[in-house]
């Protein structure tokens, strides 16, 4: 079931962030992941890879890898950069059929339950989980 | 009067700011995007809505007619507030950004022509550098900035160069929203009027910390909104000269704005109402009154000192934290403090902040050539208003401090 080879699962990353009593300790956690999400070398920050997001920028790049898309994105804010990581663990080296059949409103809700967590605020990353379904509708009807 | 400005007692007629964020009692300290309102104001809207809501100027009713006595009334309290020669010189908008938008399309455009110049202050908000371009593009004229000095002023001998016969007219800020720096600006209007120059202000960011007396400064056009100054948002003011406005044409056109209208010919109606097209934001109007008459209960002298000591105070504190970069050291400024910390991005700052009940604005602040200018990609603004304590000020450096940690 588990063909992912990312570091966590949505799963995971859910239960971690319930575990946490208090906004310190969840905010340490998505900090973590953000520090280990690997960087984006500078010269790969492309202009048509960019993100935009309302006070901070990300890119997204992606490559096709025995029919999973591998994708690499970064950004110049550490919270956005956790924030990624907990969509790359739910879309990274999965199946452009997986992904689009991940319920990624249902996995933003249950993160947003946890309170403090909201990938949707001005961040960004609603642009970023757009453009990771458009590669993978492309790569579907290819 | 008292030595000390009681900004505690003050705060008790603003509702919001009694309420948690987060479990934490919120610090507000985002004043420079939006004023919180008080229950004056906030009352008033709500007695409109509730006895008088009526069309103005058109109704054959009583209820009518209160209305259009109450939103008039509301325009005398702003010509007041401005101390603007008449009432014609008021114009309803809808904000700042639109005031902006009517000089650019109603005067600017039919005094452009090709190889013209308007100069734009290096650090405006991009609402008064977008319509400037808009008219531009249309005209062949062209937009040019007045360089920034690494404090933040505006650099004087710059913009004495720049004034030469291709500009057609000058539009800067009045106060900074990135910055925070109060321009010298009865000193440019002057340098600008010498050589024949009309002069736009953008008082967004004035109005709602300094006394505006338009026919002292002698400004041509002053362009301001309410909900920065404990007013509504959606309604705004843009004062002119009255021999500009009554050379320019409308802006838009609708009911409300016209005298007589045929299918051959049509007359449009006098000052003010001629740029008044459509209904009214009639509540944000007499909203826009009560804050005026709340204002006006203050000392806003003390209020002003009040607000630089907290500026003060912060500054004292920003010492004891590592990496605090303040940009903006202007020494004529309004107690806006924008920074960064090194090495910790604006915007994760800002979401560490509002974790701990603290809201400032982090980014570009609409100001996207000044963080060029000082190479940021943005900033942590925390602007104070009168209703801000030096236990506020306490809060935000104790919650930087905690952020610091996480970064």
């Amino acid at each position: 079931m588990n063909a992912s080879s990312a570091a966590v699962s949505p799963q995971e990353v859910v239960e971690t962030l319930a575990f946490f009593d208090d906004w310190e300790d969840r905010y340490r956690y998505i900090i973590d992941l953000g520090r280990e999400l690997p960087a984006m070398p500078e010269a790969h920050k492309r202009e048509d890879l960019l993100v935009r997001g309302c006070q901070s920028q990300a890119w997204l790049d992606w490559r096709e890898e025995g029919g999973r898309i591998v994708f690499e994105a970064d950004s110049d804010a550490l919270i956005v950069r956790g924030l990624i990581a907990l969509i790359l663990a739910a879309y990274d080296r999965r199946t452009p059929r997986e992904i689009l059949d991940f319920d990624i409103d249902d996995y933003f809700a249950r993160l947003d339950l946890l309170r403090h967590i909201s990938p949707t605020r001005g961040n960004g990353l609603r642009a970023m989980v757009q453009r990771i379904r458009d590669i993978a509708r492309s790569l579907a009807m290819a | 009067m008292s030595a000390r400005f009681d900004a505690e007692r003050l705060r008790g007629v603003f509702p919001l700011l009694a309420q948690e964020i987060n479990g934490k009692p919120l610090v507000y300290l985002d004043n420079a995007a939006t004023t919180q309102k008080p229950d004056r104001v906030i009352d008033a809207v709500a007695r409109y809505y509730r006895t008088i809501n009526s069309n103005v100027h058109r109704g054959a009713h009583t209820l009518s007619d209160h209305a259009t006595g109450a939103f008039e009334d509301a325009r005398d309290a702003v010509r007041a507030f401005i101390n603007a020669p008449s009432r014609e010189q008021v114009i309803w908008t809808r904000g700042t950004t639109e005031s902006i938008n009517l000089v650019a399309h109603s005067f600017a455009r039919g005094r452009l022509g090709a190889g013209d110049r308007i100069l734009v202050s290096g650090m405006a908000h991009h609402s008064n550098i977008v319509p400037w371009q808009l008219a531009a593009q249309a005209t062949g004229a062209s937009v040019v900035p007045i360089p920034v000095t690494d404090d933040a002023r505006l650099d004087l001998d710059a913009f004495r160069a720049l004034l030469d016969a291709r500009v057609r007219l000058v539009a800067l800020e009045h106060v900074s929203n990135a910055m925070g720096t109060i321009h010298p600006v009865a000193e440019i209007i002057a340098a600008a009027h010498a050589a024949g120059v009309p002069v736009l202000l953008d008082g967004a960011q004035s109005v709602g910390h300094l006394p505006v007396d338009v026919q002292a400064l002698d400004v041509d056009f002053y362009a301001f909104s309410g909900h920065k100054m404990f007013a509504p948002t959606g309604i705004g003011v843009l004062y002119g000269k009255r021999a500009w406005l009554e050379a320019m044409t409308p802006y838009q056109g609708g009911g409300e704005m016209i005298e007589t209208v045929g299918f051959d010919h049509t007359t449009y109606a006098r000052l003010p109402y001629r740029f008044e097209a459509g209904t009214p934001h009639i509540a944000g109007a007499i909203g826009m009154a009560a804050a005026i008459d709340w204002l006006g209960g203050i000392d806003r002298e003390a209020a002003a000192r009040h607000e630089d000591a907290l500026l003060a105070h912060a500054l004292e504190l920003a010492r004891e934290l590592p990496g605090f970069r303040l940009l903006g050291r202007a020494p004529q400024k309004v107690a806006v403090l924008s920074f960064v910390i090194d090495g910790a991005h604006p915007q994760d700052v800002g979401t560490l902040l509002d974790q701990q009940g603290v809201a400032v604005r982090s980014g570009h602040h609409c100001a996207q050539p000044v963080m060029s200018r000082f190479g940021v990609p943005g900033t942590v603004r925390a602007s104070f208003s009168l209703y801000n304590t030096h236990a506020e000020v306490e809060r935000l450096f104790a919650a930087l401090h905690k952020a610091r940690s996480f970064l």
